[in-house]
């Protein structure tokens, strides 16, 4: 289990106020202009150093990705844009971030948005957080007021400001180039790449899009050092602290700040008071947000929170929203509530998700009532097949992936619910 | 996803401006973008403009909810330079414009998965048995609109809703029915967890963290 010297997020459960007062008590804005008087290459040096890899779900390395910034500005201007759109089915840990350590996220926006040549960041939160939002409103106005934004911002010599848009209601709009279309007053539809932001994003400037958790860790990995980060975790690839969400049935759900890699078991009983009846009480576990494909209980016995050891597993750690199915659970119908969502979701420009997830998700319906035949089941394997990699962006791919982990590891389950059916309607 | 919108239903009013100070709040709106690209603000302008029509409709008998007439779309659609149609694409394409009238407190009960595991179905039963509507409906003295909404991001405290702005978690068939009762009298439910737990912290208490806990006075 994770040290409590080594956690980050001491203040995630709102025990204190979020107040710049006690932010600082906490140890937030210390020194961060000594931080940014390191330069911009020593700072993605060590962020590179870190392993820090992306907390937003695709897990890509943060140094590197901040590297692919223009490193002189042509005259456009750098744009460090926050996510914290946060809708993925099973995730609620940017919104403790928000609520209750928002000066983490301020302070690691001006770090970040230093080390990109960046002097503004506009932090996206999903419209329904509005108390959220007024929180970290709040804190924006506290820093500007004590000169920790604005010009000269902290005392760094680098003039920075935050904005926060407000979303209204689109998953799609977590994804990236939705993200951005939306900022720019747009509908929220992914955009073809390349290019890439960072060459061309918001507003056609260089643009780095992370997500709220990768940036609200940068100011204690440049206080503490990268090699405190990187001796955390798993291994140099599998670095450091990592918030998990666990929902479902377990005794006591709730978020925490745990080890990158803790082993699922551990996570669960230690903190969330086990499974609901007990492990061996246990179905299945979706192990990263709605679209990581599930778990069946034996790979859970054993398996590792992290991107890699999920990854072989066949699933990824994805924005580590973990929600756990006991043996009561109807696992068919808990996916096929999942194909809704996407179906819900999909923006509706490339057709195979736009037709695609209608089709799962009608599909689906069948599979629960077992209206159906067992062929199906292959057809429907082929549909998310047709779907995942023929599309913009991943949602295609999120919408396919849960309904490929139901067949790979039930489909004894829904062969009997259709042979079940045709025996009813004997 | 594609909402109905309809242009030119009875309900529609004639005309939308926003008031003096509504106005002002929006020009600050627009002021927070680069100088060029206001079209930025049409996201924060619709939300006011939905603001403003709630806090009108708090006031009348019977009363509504927030939303946003097509004149208002019209109106925002000047004030930054763009095409009406740019507008109503905006409008219709986010879940949280409301694009027709609603009630003065607009349910969202969350059935995604995890809140689903967590027993959904029966939060969906009690909120339609003790408001005595469906879902997509409106109560017949304009009180309450309810409707099933995706997963809004607090999963942990599930099943959950949201009301208007604010979230109510931890829920019960009783104590739903508690919060409703509150809002029907124009009363505040206290928000969040309503079995009184700490944010997103486990019921039973803090894993983590004990000394601090203790400091604080959580345990
Ligand atoms: C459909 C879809 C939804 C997404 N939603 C989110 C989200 O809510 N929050 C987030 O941080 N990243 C989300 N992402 C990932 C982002 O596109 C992006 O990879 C991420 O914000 C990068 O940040 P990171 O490098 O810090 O992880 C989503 C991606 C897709 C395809
Ligand atoms: S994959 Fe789906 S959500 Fe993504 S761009 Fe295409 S239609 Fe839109
Ligand atoms: S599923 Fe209801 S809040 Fe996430």
């Amino acid at each position: 289990m994770l040290d409590d010297k080594d956690r980050i997020f001491t203040n995630m459960y709102g025990w204190e106020s979020f107040s710049l007062k006690d932010a600082k008590k906490r140890g937030d804005w210390d020194k961060t202009a000594d931080i940014i008087k390191k330069g911009r290459e020593a700072i993605i040096e060590e962020m590179k150093a870190s392993g820090l890899r992306g907390r937003g779900g695709a897990g890509f390395p943060t140094g590197l990705k901040w590297s692919f910034m223009p490193k002189e500005s042509d005259g456009r201007p750098h744009y460090l844009v926050i996510n914290a759109d946060e809708s993925e089915p099973g995730t609620c840990k940017d919104r403790d971030i928000l609520r209750n350590e928002p000066h983490k996220l301020i302070e690691g926006a001006l770090i970040a948005g230093f080390a990109m040549g960046a002097h503004a960041a506009y932090i996206y939160v999903r419209g329904e957080f509005y108390n959220e939002s007024s929180s970290l409103w709040k804190a924006i106005n506290e820093a500007y007021d004590s000169g920790l934004l604005g010009k000269n911002a902290a005392g760094s010599g680098w003039d920075f400001d935050v904005i926060v848009h407000r979303g209204a209601g689109a998953y799609i709009c977590g994804e990236e180039t939705a993200l951005i279309e939306s900022i720019e007053g747009k509908k929220g539809q992914p955009r073809n790449k390349p290019p890439f932001p960072a060459m061309a994003g918001l507003y056609s400037c260089p643009t780095t899009v992370n997500n709220v958790e990768t940036i609200a860790v940068v100011p204690t990995i440049m206080r503490r050092g990268a090699n405190w980060f990187a001796k955390l975790g798993r291994d140099e690839k599998n670095a450091g602290t990592k918030l998990f969400c666990i929902s479902g049935h377990v005794e006591n759900p709730c978020n925490v700040e745990e080890e990158m890699g803790i082993p699922l078991k551990e996570l669960i009983e230690k903190h969330c008071g086990g499974v609901r009846g007990g492990w061996n009480n246990l179905l299945a576990v979706i192990p990263g947000g709605s679209s990581t494909p599930m778990l069946p209980k034996n790979v859970c016995d054993t398996i590792h929170m992290d991107f890699d050891s999920l990854r072989e597993a066949g699933s990824g750690l994805g924005t580590a929203g973990v929600i756990v199915m006991d043996k009561s659970t109807d696992v068919i119908q808990a996916i096929c509530r999942l194909s809704q969502f996407y179906m819900h979701e999909s923006c509706g420009q490339c057709t195979p998700c736009r037709e695609g997830t209608g089709w799962v998700w009608r599909m689906m319906k069948r599979m629960v009532q077992g209206n159906a035949t067992v062929e199906e089941i292959d057809q429907l394997f082929e549909i998310t097949k047709e779907i995942e990699g023929h599309t913009i962006c991943a949602l295609g791919d999120a919408a396919a992936w849960p309904v490929q982990g139901l067949i790979r590891h039930f489909r004894p389950e829904m062969e009997k619910r259709i042979l079940e059916y045709r025996q009813n309607a004997a | 996803m594609k909402k109905p919108f309809d242009l030119n239903a009875d309900y529609q009013p004639e005309s939308f401006e926003f008031t003096k100070a509504y106005k002002k709040h929006a020009q600050e709106l627009i002021d927070l973008y680069p100088k060029g690209r206001q079209q930025s603000a049409v996201m924060p302008l619709l939300d006011l403009a939905q603001r403003q029509v709630a806090q009108e409709g708090a006031k009348a008998n019977p009363p509504y909810g927030g939303w946003i007439p097509r004149a208002a779309m019209d109106h925002i659609a000047e004030m930054l330079g763009m095409h009406k149609v740019k507008v109503y694409e905006v409008a219709t394409f986010y879940s949280m414009y409301n694009t027709a009238p609603v009630g003065q407190y607009l349910v969202q009960l969350c059935t995604t998965t995890p809140c689903w595991l967590c027993g959904s179905d029966d939060i969906v039963k009690a909120t339609k048995e003790h408001l005595g509507v469906g879902l997509g409906e409106t109560t017949p003295d304009g009180k309450f609109t309810i409707m099933e909404v995706e997963c809004l991001g607090a999963c942990v405290n599930a099943p959950m809703v949201q009301i208007n702005d604010d979230y109510y978690e931890d829920l019960t068939p009783e104590n739903m029915k508690q919060v409703l009762s509150t809002l029907a009298e124009d009363m505040k439910p206290s928000v969040g967890s309503q079995t009184g737990r700490k944010a997103s912290m486990s019921a039973a208490g803090p894993t983590t963290l004990k000394k601090e806990a203790k400091k604080a006075k959580v345990i």
